[in-house]
């Protein structure tokens, strides 16, 4: 196997044990670690892409624009999080929603 | 054939770091778990030649989002218990699985194309092709400022509040004017009295 497809076996790993993290839990501080797994390997993806392409440039100045703004995801997640929890008492998204049905 | 293992011990270590983090029932540990995933996937870009996006990705998700994650624990709690799945958690397995070989079945079917000429640098790339993605990073960390800003200054009131309240035995009280809750108290002996002034002089 060349390093591009054990790269992109680490890329496939990645977002399904993104998408079970979202899956199975409620907990909204391990919903970000999820969504974090998630963009993880989506940089991945971007850098082998572009490697794969031959536009190596392109596709790095994405990944760095997708780390940037995954940071900023994970940001506000977290102050939504810490105010949750100030105000309803619990991280649990399903406590949070005023939904009934 | 060594750099391909180089990569498959780092993507190994990157998949049980992220399934442990997703299942560690300790959010503090699934905090340390991510920042290996982040330290793995840092160095599987370096060896890719991706440097700077390594550098980056190294900096900002294992150390920055580490940070924040440990503060916010900090403050929501550590035995903030995970209630559990909505969905059986057999069929959250069977969902990923059919996630990942659909995506699987999709990428390995991709024709790669071979490199054509001289591939442009990172810098260029960024400042010349995508300059609007530069502008966008400004006004994105703008605004994860503006956030923290936020979760920091309501932290101070509540602090002030906890304070007012029960902090070294002290209570802060608030000077209401007698007008304000209808009540005016009656004026001490020789006070001044305006209305009485006036009947004088007429």
């Amino acid at each position: 196997m060349t390093p591009l497809q054990v790269g992109l076996l680490g890329v496939i790993g990645l977002l399904g044990v993104g998408c079970y993290g979202l899956l199975i839990t409620r907990n909204l501080i391990k919903v970000v670690m999820a969504l974090q797994i998630l963009v993880k390997a989506v940089v991945l993806a971007l850098v082998l892409a572009g490697q794969a392409g031959s536009q190596a440039g392109l596709g790095q100045s994405l990944a760095a624009t997708v780390i940037v703004a995954d940071t900023m995801v994970a940001v506000v997640g977290l102050a939504l999080a810490v105010q949750i929890r100030r105000r309803v008492g619990s991280v649990d998204i399903s406590a949070i929603s005023t939904l009934r049905g | 054939m060594g750099d391909s293992a180089i990569h498959l011990i780092l993507v190994v270590g990157a998949l049980v770091c992220a399934y442990r983090a997703m299942t560690s029932p300790r959010i503090l540990s699934s905090t340390i778990y991510l920042a290996c995933v982040s330290a793995a996937v840092a160095m599987m870009l370096y060896l890719l030649g991706a440097y700077q996006v390594a550098v980056i990705e190294l900096s900002v998700g294992a150390g920055l989002v580490t940070v924040l994650l440990v503060y916010a624990i900090s403050v929501v709690g550590d035995d903030a218990s995970d209630p559990g799945s909505v969905i059986p958690r057999p069929v959250a397995v069977g969902l990923a699985l059919l996630t990942a070989v659909m995506l699987g079945y999709m990428a390995y079917s991709l024709p790669s194309t071979a490199a054509i000429g001289r591939v442009p640098p990172l810098i260029r790339a960024l400042w010349e092709q995508r300059v609007l993605d530069v502008w966008i990073q400004m006004v994105l960390i703008f605004a994860g400022v503006l956030g923290i800003l936020g979760l920091l200054a309501e932290g101070k009131s509540a602090r002030a509040k906890a304070h007012g309240s029960a902090g070294n035995g002290h209570r802060t009280v608030k000077v209401v004017p007698p007008t304000a809750c209808g009540y005016a108290p009656p004026a001490p002996r020789g006070a001044h009295d305006p209305a009485k002034k006036e009947e004088v002089h007429a």
